[in-house]
C-alpha cells in the first residue's frame, strides 16, 4: 500500500468509527480475531476500534457475557500470590520446569513509572536485556507490549511477566484454573495458549524492531496454574507455534480490510457518539442499517467470542440460513445456505439449480427415509 | 450427525417444535433415579456452593456451603450429600441374582442398580472433581472428616468414570439423553442449555419452540442448570449474602444464602423431572435392557471392591490400565452404535443412506440351494430382494439383519437395485432350512454390514510386566497421608 492509499484506508477506519476514540484491543479480544476469520462484519468493525459491546447493546442485543466477581477475586488472589516478593514462587517452579540452577533473579516492575512511559521503558529493558548477554536472569512484571492491528497500535498489558535468562525470553502466562493431577480443562488451556501467543508475537515484534533475533523468544509459553484444590501453583510448559501461525496469519488479513470497504456506501458509520446522558445519540435503527451494510457469517461458536452474536444470530434467524444450525449441519447440507431451499430440495418441492442436483438427491432419499421408518 | 439428522433440525425450525430423530428410547431410565443438581463458586475448581438432590420430584434436598471458601464447611456438605447419596446406593445392593457361566463359576449380580442423573456434560465432570477432592480423606488422623466422606468419594468418582462408557445409563446427563432422541432447531451448541432445549421439545401450550427457547436465555426466567451460576447473579445476590454471613454466622444468614440458591435450582428441578418424564414416554428399545444388564454388573463389582477394602481409585490410571480402558471404550462405543442401528429403523436409515444397509422386498428364493459336494455339502439358501436404496455394498460381504437375531448373509450380486444374498447363519441343522428362517418372496426384509459381532478385549501385559517404553511397572498405588491431608480451598 503506497502511503496515499494507506491515508485514505486509516482515514475511512476513522469515518467508519466516528468520533469516538479507537477501542483498544486487548490481547483476548486479538486472540479471537482468529476465532471467526470469514466474517466481514467483524473483521471491518475490529479495524476500525469500534466498541462492538455498546454498539450490541445500542442496537437491543446485549453480547450475554459477564464475569463473577468470585472469579474476579480469586484470579487476582492466585496472581499476587505467584508474584509475592518479587516473583520468588514463580521462581521455584521455573527452576524445576527449565532445570536452571540460577539462585538469583531480578525483579524489575515495569509499572513503577508512569503509564505514559511504561511501553518506552519495557523497549529500553527488554534491549538492555537483549545486549548484556550476561547469563543473568531476570523477571519483567507488568511490561507494556503493541501490536499493530489493520493501521492501529494496540497497547497491550499483559498479566504475565516476562522471563529473561541469558538473553533468551519466556512468556509467562498466570491463569487461576486448577490443573487437577497434572490435567486442566483443555478449552481453558487452548483459550490461554492463544492468549499467551499474542504476548510472544509482541515480544517478537518488539525484538525485531530493536534488531534482535526474534527467535530468542521462546514459543513454549509458561503456564502457571493452581495445583489440584489448593492455592498452590504449579506450572506447565505450552507450545503455541500453531496458535502463532494462525495469529499471524490473521492479522495480515487485517489489511486486507481495504478490499472489504470496497463495496460499502461512502457515508457507512457506526458512530456511537454520546449524548448528555451517555446513550448514543443515534438512534437504534439507524445503526442497525449500518451495521447490515456489511455482511456477517454467523457460526453458532461466536455466541463464546463476539460482541455482536446476538444481533447476528437474530439476522440469520430471520433471513433462515442454516448458518443458525451449526457448520456440520451445513456441511450436511452440502453448503445449501438456506433453511427453505434445503427443505424444498429434500420434499421435491423445489427444482435443483445446476450443481445441486448430487446434494438434492441424497437430501430427497433423506426424506423418503425418514418418512418411510416413522410410519 | 447425518443428513437425516439436519432434516430433523430444518423441519423443527419450521414446525416450532423438536423433531424425533429415533423411534425407540436407547438410554435406560429407571424406576426410582436419582436426580443431583451441583452448584460451584465461579473460578474455583471444585469448591461445592449448592446441591439439590432427591429422588422424589415433591421433596428435594437442598444442601449449601454459606461460605465456600471454608473447608469445614465443604466437608460439612460433603457429609449432607453422602446422607441422601449412600443410603440411596445401598439400597440396591442386597438384593441379587445368580448368574451362571458356561465354563465359569456362577457370580452374584445386583437386580437393579442406583442411576444418577445431573443436567449437563459440565455436572457430569464435576460430579467427577467432587469424587477426587473427597476419596482420599480420612476419619482419623489430622484433619478427619466423617467417615461418609471419602466413601462418597469413591462413589462419586465411580460415576463419573462408568459415564465416559457409550451406552451406560448409571450417570446420566440430562441434556446429552434428550439430545440423543431429539433433534432441535437450535445449533448442538445451544441444546447444552437445559431449559432451552426443553423449550423446543415441549414448549409451553401456544408457544413455538423457538419462542420459549429464546425466554430459556434469560437468566432471571430460567437460571443456568450449572454448574457455574449466572455472574449476575453471584454480583448482587450470592455476593451479598456471603458477606453477610461471614459478619455474622447466624441462622438468618445461613437462611438467606439458602434461599438465594434455592431460586437458581428449583426451576432446573422441575426441568429435570420434565426431563425424566418426557424419556420414560419413549418405547424403550430391545437392547436397553441388555445395556443395563452390563450396568448392573459393574456396580456389583464396585460394591464387592469396597466391601473387600480396596483403596480408592488412583489419581491417574497406569500405562496398562490406561490402554485397557481405551480398548473398552472403543468396544463399547462400537457395539452401542451398532445396537442401536439394530433397534431403531430411523438410525439403521442412516447406514441405508450411505449405502452400507438396505430395506426391501423379496422377489425371489431358492430355500433348498447348497454348496459342494457328498460330506462337504453346505445348504446356503438364495434370496434375492429388490431395493431403492443406494446400496454400496460388494459382493462377499457379510451382512445381518435387525429383524432376525443369529441370522448372517453373504452378498453374492448386487446390480440395479436387485441384491442376491447367500443365507449362511441361522436356518438349524437339517437337510432344508428351519421353517421361517429364510425369508420368503413378498417379505420385507432389510440388511446391515453393521454386526455387533464379538470382539475379544486387546491382549495387554499385566502392570507387573508394563515395558520401559511405558514407563516400568507402575509403583503399586497406596494413597498416602499427603491424599488424605491436601488442601481443598
Amino acid at each position: 500500500m503506497n502511503s496515499l492509499r494507506e491515508r485514505a484506508f486509516l482515514n475511512r477506519l476513522d469515518e467508519l468509527r466516528g468520533t469516538m476514540p479507537a477501542r483498544p484491543h486487548d490481547a483476548r479480544a486479538i486472540a479471537a480475531l482468529a476465532a471467526n476469520p470469514g466474517c466481514a462484519r467483524r473483521a471491518v468493525m475490529d479495524a476500525a476500534g469500534v466498541d462492538k459491546d455498546r454498539a450490541a447493546r445500542h442496537v437491543g442485543f446485549p453480547a450475554p457475557f459477564g464475569q463473577s466477581q468470585f472469579a474476579i477475586t480469586r484470579g487476582n488472589v492466585f496472581e499476587s500470590l505467584v508474584k509475592e516478593n518479587g516473583c520468588a514462587e514463580l521462581l521455584r517452579l521455573l527452576r524445576e520446569l527449565l532445570g536452571l540452577s540460577v539462585a538469583q533473579v531480578g525483579y524489575r516492575d515495569v509499572e513503577s513509572v508512569g503509564s505514559h512511559l511504561r511501553h518506552s521503558h519495557t523497549r529500553a529493558l527488554i534491549d538492555r536485556a537483549a545486549r548484556e548477554d550476561d547469563g543473568t536472569a531476570v523477571f519483567y512484571d507488568h511490561p507494556l507490549f503493541s501490536l499493530e492491528i489493520a493501521g492501529h497500535t494496540s497497547y497491550l498489558e499483559p498479566d504475565v511477566v516476562a522471563f529473561q535468562i541469558g538473553g533468551r525470553f519466556h512468556i509467562v502466562e498466570i491463569k487461576s484454573f486448577g490443573m487437577i493431577d497434572g490435567q486442566a480443562e483443555p478449552d481453558k488451556v487452548a483459550a490461554a495458549a492463544r492468549q499467551a501467543a499474542v504476548y510472544v508475537l509482541a515480544l517478537r515484534t518488539l525484538m525485531a524492531d530493536l534488531g534482535h533475533d526474534p527467535e530468542r523468544v521462546s514459543h513454549d509459553v509458561v503456564l502457571v496454574c493452581p495445583e489440584n484444590f489448593a492455592n498452590r501453583p504449579t506450572a506447565a510448559l505450552v507450545d503455541v507455534r500453531k496458535q502463532l501461525s494462525v495469529l499471524g496469519r490473521q492479522l495480515t488479513r487485517m489489511t486486507r480490510v481495504e478490499y472489504l470497504l470496497e463495496g460499502l456506501p461512502d457515508d457507512l458509520t457506526f458512530d456511537l457518539a454520546p449524548g448528555e446522558d451517555g446513550v448514543p445519540t443515534r438512534s437504534a435503527d439507524e445503526l442497525t442499517q449500518a451495521l447490515l451494510q456489511v455482511p456477517a457469517r454467523y457460526a453458532p461458536d461466536c455466541l463464546s467470542t463476539c460482541d455482536m452474536c446476538m444481533f447476528c444470530r437474530h439476522e440469520a434467524r430471520a433471513c433462515g440460513s442454516t448458518d443458525l444450525l451449526g457448520r456440520q449441519i451445513r456441511d450436511q447440507l452440502g453448503g445449501v445456505s438456506g433453511m427453505h431451499e434445503a427443505l424444498g430440495l429434500a420434499e421435491g418441492t423445489r427444482e435443483a439449480v445446476e450443481g445441486q442436483e448430487e446434494i438434492a438427491r441424497l437430501l430427497r432419499l433423506a426424506d423418503r427415509l425418514r418418512e418411510e421408518s416413522l410410519r | 450427525m447425518s443428513a437425516l439428522t439436519a432434516l430433523a433440525r430444518l423441519r423443527a425450525v419450521r414446525d416450532g417444535v423438536a423433531q424425533r430423530i429415533t423411534t425407540v428410547r436407547h438410554c435406560h431410565i429407571s424406576d426410582q433415579p436419582l436426580v443431583l443438581i451441583p452448584l460451584k463458586l465461579a473460578g474455583e475448581a471444585a469448591a461445592p456452593l449448592a446441591a439439590m438432590v432427591g429422588t422424589d420430584p415433591g421433596h428435594p434436598r437442598l444442601l449449601v456451603v454459606p461460605q465456600p471458601r471454608n473447608r469445614d464447611l465443604r466437608f460439612a456438605f460433603a457429609a449432607g450429600l453422602a446422607e441422601v447419596l449412600l443410603p440411596y446406593i445401598e439400597g440396591f445392593e442386597k438384593s441379587t441374582e445368580t448368574v451362571e457361566r458356561r465354563g465359569g463359576e456362577p457370580y452374584e449380580r445386583c437386580l437393579d442398580a442406583p442411576q444418577i442423573l445431573v443436567p449437563n456434560r459440565s455436572a457430569a465432570s464435576f460430579t467427577g472433581l467432587l469424587g477426587r477432592s473427597t476419596r482420599f480423606r480420612r476419619a482419623e488422623g489430622p484433619y478427619p472428616v466423617h467417615p461418609s466422606v471419602p466413601l462418597l468419594g469413591r462413589w462419586l468418582t465411580y460415576f463419573a468414570d462408568r459415564s465416559q462408557q457409550p451406552g451406560s445409563s448409571v450417570l446420566l446427563a440430562a441434556t446429552e439423553a434428550l439430545s440423543l432422541h431429539w433433534a432441535t432447531g437450535q445449533s448442538g451448541l445451544e441444546d447444552a442449555n437445559l431449559a432451552a432445549l426443553l423449550g423446543w421439545i415441549d414448549p409451553p401450550p401456544g408457544m413455538s419452540g423457538h419462542r420459549a427457547a429464546e425466554e430459556a436465555e434469560d437468566p432471571l426466567l430460567w437460571p443456568p442448570a450449572g454448574p457455574t451460576t449466572d455472574p449476575g447473579f453471584d454480583n448482587e445476590v450470592l455476593a451479598p449474602a456471603i458477606r453477610a454471613y461471614e459478619e455474622a454466622p447466624t441462622d438468618r444468614a445461613v437462611d438467606r444464602v439458602s434461599q438465594a440458591l434455592r431460586t437458581q435450582l428449583d426451576p432446573t428441578w422441575r426441568l429435570m423431572w420434565r426431563a425424566v418424564d418426557l424419556l420414560r414416554s419413549l418405547p424403550e428399545g430391545s437392547r436397553v435392557k441388555d445395556r443395563w444388564e452390563i450396568d448392573r454388573g459393574s456396580f456389583t463389582r464396585f460394591v464387592e471392591r469396597i466391601a473387600e477394602g480396596s483403596p480408592p481409585q488412583a489419581r491417574r490410571d497406569g500405562a496398562v490400565g490406561a490402554a485397557a480402558r481405551l480398548a473398552g471404550l472403543e468396544r463399547a462405543r462400537a457395539s452401542y452404535d451398532v445396537q442401536r442401528a439394530h433397534d431403531d429403523p430411523l438410525l439403521m436409515a442412516e447406514y441405508r443412506l450411505t449405502g452400507e444397509a438396505f430395506a426391501g422386498t423379496v422377489i425371489a428364493a431358492d430355500p433348498e440351494h447348497s454348496e459342494g459336494e457328498g460330506r462337504s455339502r453346505k445348504l446356503r439358501p438364495l434370496i434375492t430382494v429388490r431395493t431403492g436404496d443406494p446400496v454400496r455394498l460388494t459382493p462377499g460381504t457379510v451382512v445381518g439383519s435387525p429383524d432376525r437375531r443369529g441370522h448372517a448373509a453373504e452378498i453374492v450380486e448386487a446390480v440395479d437395485g436387485e441384491i442376491t444374498l447367500k443365507i449362511t447363519k441361522g436356518m438349524g441343522r437339517g437337510r432344508t432350512p428351519a421353517p421361517g428362517s429364510v425369508p420368503e418372496p413378498g417379505e420385507r426384509v432389510s440388511y446391515t454390514s453393521l454386526i455387533d459381532d464379538f470382539q475379544s478385549s486387546a491382549a495387554l501385559p499385566g502392570p507387573e510386566q508394563t515395558p520401559w517404553t511405558h514407563g516400568g511397572p507402575p509403583e503399586e498405588y497406596e494413597p498416602g497421608d499427603d491424599d488424605a491431608q491436601e488442601e481443598w480451598l
